[in-house]
């Protein structure tokens, strides 16, 4: 016997771990319309084969709460079985010994608490009121394109009917192939497997693959009319439908160009012109009324729109910008970052050459403007957030291209004033150590550290931190807005209190992505149609091969790959690569058809118009 | 076209064509279960597995399409096995109380089982079950449910009723009646085509069958029963007999030999119906702008409560004529008595009906005007009377043939029809040209309204009229051809609804067969009938005419408004 050993891992353990690591997969699909009883149940039992068994509450107690569990789920359970599992688990977390035991009783109180609904009607009912969805890409794209529906159009080499039958969902193709956050592919069930099918790649290779594809004919002429007051990513979602239905529609942009947020907000290296002028050509083709230059408030009262059209659909976006609040933000060059971005939408870059750059926020939008400072030639591009590199909000991709081409991450640094020269220039952003803290909202809260402030000196501070909503003249027309900065409006878009009127995107739900914002114009469109006591349908009548069968080897996704920071740096050229023939006929054989197989053939499958 | 190899032969199919469709084709058996042509196509039991080369899976057939060049085997010990533990696995949730089953040896699971060659199971059996009320004309059993999901595709593509749904997920998914409601709360027409398109017993007909027998066994009861029309065309096949021998005769003199005092025919009724509805037809053609149009038959019970539940908006639209069964009920109980000087509450009248929503019509108490308990004490199942048969060890190929009795069992050609879809159409027409031209036309004059089509539309002048007709059988057919009503993009003046498919020949009354749909076939039995029928007009069927001459006088005269017709409003659904 040897005093010591080296421990060295055995097969059984080698499969333990590939079971936890099956187990992550799983989770991360999340499937949605699961009874959460049983899932609650079923986590507790994980957790459960987790324990040693030296402690009562652990070893007895979450065996225990899984069978009162079971007996609610068998439509056995009473009243007080659920007093006495809200009981027993809170005795769980007051009385386990570690993080095994009382986490999971903690987990299974929470669930109590979410799902007393769902509690409580197996109680009753000794059913589950959940119903599956068939789906996941579907069910989680807001805009609710069909996915299997393109990807198989994709794999026959049907390019324009798969743009098509996009755009049935969604009329942003071009851009959402390139930027869309693609929620679809977090749950996609390719992930138990492997990982996600590459669902936007597949979506740019359409489009590219396509080129030109006509917008379809619009339904005959219904003599209503609609104003739609911005031209962005919902407002001309909206303006699409409704023109389809055979609406008359009228957009007024009060910028230069349409796109709004696409056009003003995202830089040419992630969106180039010509993807996002396709797709807002195509929309405006089926004979939309379009005005530039034209600001409601100033040029023509919102009054005035309401009366002279039957609907109006307001997606005035979120334009203005939030500030620090800190002494010498009014100094001279500084600015917002939606200035600066909305300046370069205009083709009116700011000159930065040579100047050092500090960047303020972790969100997207500060990796843009990171991203362009650096292209307008910048000396050194800074990023200061008040929290940790995992806290920030903006994609991973996106802050590990900002760092590859050449931008530091100042992490854990709350900016306190900005030092001025003598003629009121900037000379630094002078900033406050942070450590993480406990947590509150998800993410550890900020809190200053026991270090002295520090100068960070720079001739440029860029403010990222967030963006508003201009509503006043709207406000003062009496739209409501909510108490968080929004235009107010129900789940349908409509505006309570103002007839016919409704409102959506950025302006009503606060900054959120492209897909969120064409969901809104969606279903405002969907709601005004209703709204004229009208059932217009937008069904584009693509027909989707039947699936092949049922191909289930692992096999490695293709990513989309960048240029090279060190060329990229220079220009505002898109930085992604197209997807090659091969690994988009790879990507597309990889899709699981769950629209087919499964759930889907059952109740999922299609719906083909809406 | 696609070529194929299965088990060693080349089978060439159109493309899209599953590979179920392909070795079917080539006269090979697969196994299934959940499997409903064009209706239920989702590979939920995993029965009709095969193997493909190339795929490291086994497949299910019912919807993977053949594609060139594959190659398939249907038996090997791999799918032996995964087919018998299929089966197994399914048996451990399915209560097997064959014995005691209405489904016995008519169960597809059970033949499975056999096949299979399921000997003992290796798994503990624990089915679930739920309450039910076991006065509902619909009855489900949830312990033989075993998750085909076929009733809900039914209900869903064919009837566009969505009364059941999938409840839960994971282990405890289960078929029940949608939105956790009770089913009289969730909208169901009682059609009976969950029950004819259920594999195992898990939906079943109310049985009245012990109720019926104790009337019959009743010295101070006068049992009198009623047969529909479709019921001639399938009361025999469940026996030995082919169709041929499964004559009308033979059918009444089983009747008899099980003990009705009078076996009357709903082709009587049928006749009365067309007479009443036909007038009123011609009533609201001649006063046209007092009336709501189209109009629509009101015959089936499933089409009448479809409408109260979906339509309510229609029902002025629908005839406020009875249905051949209720008007049959109060005929016999107020005419048929006085003529054979009984008394009325001593008479227990019985109907055979291809239809499960009979029984809802039956006891609605609206419906009842004869003053003598219910019009119709009980409504049987076509299915019921083939039990009754069996029950009294009766030998229908030896049983002879009988006649119907009088004066409520002479039915005209027209009144056979109203068993097939466009049947009370064409027979509306034949006698709504004679009272509006007062010349019988041809009795084919209208025949282009047959056919299995679930819509169908044909115009026809009579005279100086000119009538838009259209005919719609199963419930999904029915709502797509209410909404283009609704839209205006068609209009018609006499509309014919059914809620089975094929009308009452493939009713939710009538005898079950797995993987067939039997509705044509047996609705030729009735053109057969009408074609060698002596008499193809209600309006001259003598005993309808006497009805009228000793009793009701004349068509739509107060008294057979009284016995005749109905406020179907005032319905309980």
């Amino acid at each position: 016997m040897s005093r010591l050993s080296i421990t060295t891992p055995d097969k059984s353990q080698a499969i333990v771990d590939s079971l936890y690591a099956n187990m992550e997969r799983r989770i991360d699909v999340a499937p949605q319309g699961n009874c959460p009883v049983e899932l609650t149940d079923a986590f507790l039992r994980m957790c459960l084969a987790q324990s040693c068994g030296k402690c009562v509450p652990c070893r007895i107690g979450l065996s225990q709460l899984s069978e009162l569990m079971g007996k609610i789920m068998e439509g056995e359970g009473t009243e007080r079985d659920l007093v006495i599992l809200n009981k027993a688990a809170q005795a769980i977390v007051d009385t386990a010994d570690c993080a095994i035991g009382w986490e999971a009783a903690r987990t299974v109180l929470d669930c109590l608490k979410g799902f007393r609904d769902d509690f409580e009607t197996h109680l009753k009912t000794g059913r589950c009121m959940s119903s599956f969805k068939a789906v996941p890409c579907v069910t989680f794209c807001p805009a609710h394109v069909d996915i299997p529906g393109y990807i198989a159009l994709v794999r026959e080499g049907r390019y324009a009917d798969a743009v098509r039958l996009i755009r049935e969902d969604n009329p942003f193709p071009s851009v959402c192939g390139l930027i869309c956050e693609h929620p679809c592919e977090n749950h996609c069930r390719r992930n138990i497997i492997d990982a996600s099918v590459n669902i936007r790649g597949l979506k740019r290779a359409a489009v590219e693959k396509a080129g030109h594809v006509p917008a379809p004919k619009c339904a005959p002429p219904t003599g209503k009319t609609v104003a739609v007051i911005g031209g962005g990513p919902t407002g001309l979602t909206a303006a699409y439908y409704l023109a389809l239905m055979g609406h008359s529609v009228t957009v007024y942009e009060r910028r230069k160009k349409f796109g709004g947020m696409l056009r003003y907000g995202i830089p040419r290296y992630r969106l180039p012109e010509k993807f996002l002028d396709e797709d807002i050509n195509v929309i405006l083709s089926t004979g939309i009324t379009a005005y530039t230059n034209v600001e409601i408030g100033k040029d023509i009262d919102f009054n005035e729109i309401h009366q002279k059209f039957d609907a109006v659909y307001l997606a005035i976006g979120a334009h203005s910008y939030k500030t620090l609040g800190i002494p010498g933000e009014d100094a001279e060059n500084v600015m917002s970052a939606v200035q600066l971005l909305g300046a370069m939408g205009d083709n009116e870059p700011v000159d930065m050459t040579g100047k050092h750059v500090v960047v303020v926020g972790g969100g997207n939008v500060a990796m843009d403007a990171c991203r362009t400072a650096v292209r307008l030639g910048a000396a050194s591009v800074r990023c200061v957030y008040r929290r940790r590199k995992q806290d920030m909000t903006a994609l991973p991709n996106e802050i590990t291209g900002a760092i590859a081409e050449g931008v530091e991450l100042v992490t854990l640094m709350a900016p306190v004033r900005i030092e001025t020269d003598e003629a009121g220039a900037v000379k630094a952003l002078v900033v406050k150590p942070q450590i993480p803290g406990v947590y509150r909202g998800g993410r550890p809260a900020p809190k200053n550290a026991d270090a002295p402030e520090e100068e960070l000196s720079c001739d440029i501070v860029i403010v990222a931190i967030g963006q508003a909503i201009e509503f006043g003249h709207f406000a003062e027309c009496g739209i409501n807005t909510s108490r968080f900065g929004t235009l107010q409006a129900d789940t349908s878009g409509a505006v309570a209190g103002s007839d016919g009127v409704y409102a959506g995107g950025d302006c009503a739900s606060g900054p959120a992505t492209v897909i969120k914002a064409i969901e809104a114009g969606k279903t405002a469109a969907a709601n005004i149609d209703e709204y004229f006591g009208l059932h217009g349908e937008i069904d584009f009548n693509i027909d989707v091969p039947i699936a092949p069968g049922n191909f289930r080897d692992a096999c490695g996704r293709c990513n989309m790959t960048d240029r090279p920071a060190a060329e990229r740096i220079h220009d505002f050229d898109l930085i992604e690569n197209s997807m090659s023939d091969e690994q988009a006929r790879q990507e597309c054989s990889r899709c699981l058809r769950c629209d087919h197989f499964g759930y889907g053939s059952f109740r999922g499958g299609r719906k083909t118009a809406w | 076209m696609v070529n194929l190899t299965i088990d060693g032969r080349r089978v060439s199919v159109p493309e899209g064509t599953t590979i179920l469709a392909a070795a079917r084709k080539a006269g090979l058996r697969i196994p299934t279960l959940c499997y409903l042509k064009d209706i239920n196509e989702i590979g939920a039991c995993r029965m009709c597995v095969v193997e493909v080369e190339g795929q490291d899976h086994l497949v299910a057939s019912c919807n993977a399409p053949a594609v060139e060049g594959i190659v398939v085997h249907t038996n090997t010990e791999r799918i032996r096995s995964a087919r018998r533990l299929t089966v197994e696995m399914i048996l451990s949730r399915h209560r097997t109380n064959c014995t005691s089953c209405v489904r016995s040896g008519n169960c597809t699971l059970q033949s499975l089982a056999r096949d299979m060659n399921v000997l003992d199971l290796p798994f503990e059996q624990k089915p679930v079950s739920h309450q039910w009320d076991d006065t509902y004309p619909l009855i489900r059993d949830a312990s033989k449910c075993i998750n085909c999901m076929r009733c809900v595709a039914v209900c869903d593509k064919v009837q566009d009723m969505r009364v059941w749904d999938v409840t839960g997920t994971g282990t405890r998914t289960g078929v029940a009646v949608r939105d956790r409601l009770d089913l009289m709360d969730a909208g169901c027409t009682f059609c009976g085509q969950c029950v004819t398109h259920c594999p195992v017993g898990a939906l079943r007909a109310r049985d009245d069958t012990m109720r019926v027998f104790e009337a019959l066994a009743d010295p101070d009861k006068i049992c009198v029963v009623q047969v529909a029309p479709a019921v001639r065309t399938a009361w025999a096949e469940d026996f030995d007999l082919p169709r041929e021998q499964a004559t009308v005769g033979r059918m009444v003199a089983v009747l008899k030999a099980i003990g009705f005092d009078y076996v009357f025919d709903t082709d009587f009724s049928a006749d009365l119906t067309i007479m009443e509805e036909g007038s009123e037809f011609i009533e609201r053609m001649t006063h046209h702008d007092e009336y709501k149009w189209p109009m629509f038959t009101s015959c089936c019970p499933g089409w009448v409560r479809y409408a109260k539940i979906r339509h309510p908006e229609l029902l002025d639209n629908l005839s406020t004529a009875k249905s051949p069964q209720q008007m049959f009920g109060a005929v016999a109980k107020t005419y048929f008595a006085q003529k054979a000087g009984v008394d009325p509450e001593k008479i227990v009248c019985v109907s055979v009906m291809p239809c499960m929503a009979k029984k809802y019509e039956c006891a609605v108490d609206e419906v009842n005007d004869a003053g003598a308990g219910r019009d119709v004490d009980f409504a049987l199942t076509t299915r019921e009377l083939a039990r009754m048969v069996k029950v009294c060890q009766i030998e229908p190929m030896t049983a002879g043939e009988a006649e119907f009795d009088s004066p409520l069992g002479e039915g005209s050609g027209a009144g056979a029809i109203f068993g097939a879809t466009g049947g009370v159409m064409e027979a509306a027409l034949r006698s709504a040209h004679y009272l509006i031209t007062g010349k019988n036309p041809d009795p084919d004059a209208f025949s282009d309204v047959r056919g299995l089509d679930g819509w169908k539309e044909r115009t026809f002048r009579i005279g100086d009229i000119t009538v838009h007709t259209a005919v719609a059988s199963g419930l999904a057919n029915a709502s797509r051809l209410i909404e283009a009503i609704r839209k205006g993009e068609v209009r018609y003046d006499f509309v014919e609804i059914m809620a089975c498919p094929s009308g009452c020949a493939g009713g939710g009354g009538q005898p079950i067969h797995e993987g067939k749909e039997l509705g044509g076939e047996r609705g030729q039995v009735l053109y057969r009938l009408d074609r060698e029928a002596e008499l193809r007009f209600s309006h001259e069927n003598a005993s309808v005419q006497r009805v009228y001459e000793e009793y009701l006088e004349h068509p739509l005269s107060n008294e057979a408004h009284r016995l005749l017709h109905t406020d179907l409003k005032a319905w309980k659904l």
